[in-house]
């Protein structure tokens, strides 16, 4: 029953953002390059294509761009004494399928964390002491610099054509950037996208409150663009349908608008879909992985695919499960503390208020994913933790998104859920309200973790990943201490009622409502082989031809949207792969 | 092509383009008429998977969660129930795309998300016969029966959970008016938001998708009315 393919150079497993970067950075080194993805092939044309793409109710309720759970999904549980159980219908956290993966629907927010951020660890010990570190937080270093790593997140906004201002380049401070940022070689590729009024509205309050707004960064453009592998973006024209959706007007950033046509010319790449990694396969010696065996959706048959490198480029959570599948790491145990694979899985905390005014007009259809204002005063460089009492920060942003009817329908507290008064209430506040969204960092604990279910099995007989995890009381008073703040600049609005959503303490994880795909860690990389799963090249320490790409390498999450760091580890693992491990394969730590 | 009074249409348009492709000898597909026919009436209508019963609590339901009365449309001129049933007899009834399989545990806490081991479908149409003994007991006669004020009673107690539902019939409250809105607010394609009579009520431009000149419009109401997906203007 299985078939063996023909030797490749590399297998790449998985064709999101990560998979398409080492795809088109390995392809130019002459290398025979196969990607599998699980998923169907989607493009620009004819997948996203206006009008049809632009359907609340196809993509934006029932999800048709997500990952099926049917097909592929994960258990959750709050803690170890709870039983598992199945995450049957998608809500907190959406996956993607298909080709380009997560980077096809998502808001296009980019940002390179804070200098504090890629030392945590070290920075609170050498400022406050290892004693304010809860005793069950386990935040550590990245093994790796921002000096080292700003030419690879210069690199990846510059294909992926980000649009924003910066507020530090070289050290000079930009009146009306991000003056909290860490400093950039140079500007954006592209100029900041123009604002709505929300975010107008609250640049001006943010700015008479002594703080700082700048233009949210976003890989959405504000002009035509050609990047260095001359795909071309064409000017947004804010059609208020981002997130959940593929842009049909090649304005999002996306591996389909910055990459994978350009990497499809490659006579030496080739791609598979419907192609679902079972494992890794290992050499006898248990060093070195020998290839893929995958599962083919178009034949029925299971397909080994020899390669002598293997990248896993999936989203986080399947490449942690591949790995708890192949033996990758050894898994992390949390009642002894050892074990790497797993390890370290966080979330995000955010929260905000909702602002309504009678008065006036938002015309919220009008939006772009990563439209608005922001502000980085709290960010995590400018909090003192000892004196807050927790470890975290948050960005802060308002913009409009989107005015899709079904889920974008905010109503002042009271008002009913169905009935004449319902009915009433959304004639009467739809387009009259606004956000202020706080995007907080999530630390790591002991007890937030990801390994083998015991029970659920997935189509294809694996065992479904099981997910521990619930809130912490750290990352709740550091979304409280946004709240404190952020209320009297919102009062200062003088709106006509605003309401908050901010977690309080003994808050638990509900899988329900929508929260963020912004799932980090689990492939943890790090200094220590005994605390990450890979070293600062995104190596597995334990077989040195696997690379782990993504967010799963996060220590702890940031107090930003991910995409930039992903993007700039990928092209940081890619150089060096392509500089040094090529030439001589070996562990390069 | 922008829809500015005073300039052409896309409508205009593409009707202008229609013609000089048949000018030139290449087909062309034909512009849409300007008035759709008006869909089969609500009492008229075959329902795709609803049983009479089901269609006539669904009707009286929805009646009840969007009413008809005062600005905008209910959920009967907007014809919720068809978008429904047709939403219940296709993959979503049947949660094609979840997870289904077993052990199931109905009653865990409800913040861990879908956990019965019935389809949306299947709660429909466990939930109703069920709801339906409830109003008889409690109020004399089955919900499509009973007068408006007591059927709000009635979903109100549904919506508390008052008879105690079994728990794997909990979410159908939660369904049926997300469902509702659903309907009421979806583009047309899908059988509700009939004319795009919710859209212009609330004042969204449904499938515009182009507002580059709007963006720095600040705080003026948007002039233009919606368009649906496939081409209905309103």
């Amino acid at each position: 029953m299985a078939r063996t393919e023909k030797k490749k150079d590399v297998v790449i497993v998985g064709l999101g953002w990560t998979g398409s970067i080492l795809g088109m950075e390995l392809a130019q080194d002459g290398l025979e390059i196969v990607a599998l993805e699980r998923g169907h092939d989607q493009d620009t044309v004819p997948n996203f294509q206006y009008p049809n793409m632009i359907d609340e109710l196809k993509y934006g309720v029932r999800l048709g761009m997500m990952q099926k759970p049917h097909n592929s999904t994960v258990t959750i549980r709050r803690d170890v004494n709870e039983t598992a159980l199945p995450y049957r219908s998608l809500g907190s956290f959406l996956p993607g399928i298909g080709v380009g993966g997560a980077g096809t629907h998502w808001n296009g927010l980019n940002w390179r964390p804070q200098l504090s951020e890629y030392r945590l660890r070290s920075y609170v010990e050498e400022r406050w002491g290892a004693g304010i570190i809860p005793e069950d937080m386990q935040i550590q270093d990245y093994p790796v610099t921002y000096d080292e790593l700003e030419p690879f997140f210069d690199r990846f906004e510059h294909v992926a054509g980000i649009s924003g201002m910066a507020g530090n380049v070289k050290g000079k401070i930009i009146e009306g950037g991000n003056p909290f940022e860490a400093p950039r070689s140079r500007e954006y590729p592209m100029p900041a996208m123009p604002t709505t009024w929300d975010g107008a509205k609250f640049a001006e309050a943010a700015r008479a409150a002594g703080c700082h707004p700048f233009p949210s960064p976003g890989g959405i453009a504000s002009q035509a663009y050609v990047n260095e592998y001359g795909m071309q973006m064409g000017p947004c024209n804010h059609c208020g349908f981002c997130e959940r959706y593929g842009c049909y007007n090649y304005s999002k950033s996306s591996p389909q608008t910055a990459i994978l046509d350009a990497l499809k010319r490659k006579p030496n790449f080739e791609y598979r879909t419907q192609a679902d990694v079972l494992r890794v396969e290992m050499a006898a010696d248990g060093k070195t992985a020998t290839g893929v065996t995958y599962y083919d959706y178009k034949t029925g048959e299971e397909v080994f695919q020899p390669a002598d490198l293997v990248i896993l480029a999936a989203y986080q959570l399947h490449n942690v499960h591949l790995m708890l599948l192949s033996g990758i790491g050894q898994p992390y145990d949390p009642a002894t503390g050892e074990g790497v694979t797993g390890r370290n899985y966080a979330y995000q905390m955010n929260g905000g208020y909702t602002l309504f005014f009678k008065d006036e007009h938002f015309n919220p259809f009008i939006g772009t994913g990563a439209n608005g204002m922001s502000i980085d005063d709290f960010g995590m460089d400018n909090i003192d933790f000892g004196r807050e009492g927790f470890i975290g920060g948050a960005y802060w942003r308002s913009g409009q998104t989107n005015g899709q009817p079904i889920r974008s329908m905010s109503l002042p507290k009271g008002s009913p859920s169905w009935g004449a008064g319902w009915k009433q209430a959304v004639g009467e506040w739809y387009g009259h309200s606004m956000n202020i969204g706080s995007h907080g960092s999530h630390m790591s604990y002991r007890g937030n973790f990801l390994d083998l279910d015991p029970t659920y099995k997935d189509p294809l007989g694996r065992p479904l990943m099981r997910m521990t995890f619930n809130w912490n009381p750290n990352d709740i008073r550091m979304t409280q201490f946004m709240k404190s703040k952020m209320e009297p600049i919102a009062a200062s609005m003088n709106p006509t009622s605003m309401q908050e959503g901010f977690k309080k303490e003994g808050a638990m994880y509900d899988v329900r409502p929508y929260q963020t795909t912004h799932n980090v860690g689990g492939s943890v990389m790090g200094a220590d082989p005994k605390t990450s799963a890979v070293n600062r090249y995104l190596q597995a320490w334990d077989k040195h031809n696997i690379f782990v790409l993504g967010a799963g390498a996060f220590p702890q999450n940031t107090q930003y949207n991910p995409t930039g760091m992903v993007g700039g580890l990928a092209y940081w693992a890619a150089h060096a792969i392509r500089t040094d491990y090529l030439r001589n394969p070996r562990p390069l730590v | 092509m922008r829809d500015v009074p005073g300039l052409p249409s896309r409508r205009t348009f593409l009707k202008a383009s229609a013609a000089s492709a048949a000018i030139a000898g290449i087909a062309a597909v034909p512009a849409k008429a300007e008035q759709k026919p008006e869909p089969v009436a609500l009492t008229e209508y075959k329902p795709d998977c609803l049983t009479p019963s089901e269609w006539a609590f669904v009707m009286a339901a929805v009646a009840r969660l969007i009413p008809s009365d005062g600005e905008g449309p209910g959920a009967i001129e907007a014809r919720v129930p068809v978008f429904i049933d047709k939403q219940l007899a296709g993959d979503y009834g049947r949660a094609a795309d979840w997870y289904m399989q077993g052990p199931h545990d109905a009653a865990a806490s409800p913040l861990r998300g879908w956990q019965t081991p019935l389809n949306p479908l299947q709660i429909y149409q466990q939930a109703i016969p069920f709801f339906d003994a409830w109003c008889k007991t409690t109020h004399g006669k089955i919900f499509a029966e009973l007068d408006a004020e007591t059927q709000d009673k009635a979903l109100t107690s549904l919506q508390k959970d008052e008879m105690k539902i079994a728990p794997e019939l909990r979410d159908f409250f939660t369904i049926l008016l997300a469902n509702t809105k659903e309907g009421y607010f979806a583009d047309p394609m899908y059988g509700g938001n009939h004319g795009m009579e919710a859209w212009k009520y609330i004042g969204f431009p449904g499938a515009r998708g182009s507002y580059k000149e709007w963006v720095l419009k600040h705080n003026k109401p948007y002039p233009l009315g919606p368009v649906s997906i496939s081409g209905e203007r309103a």
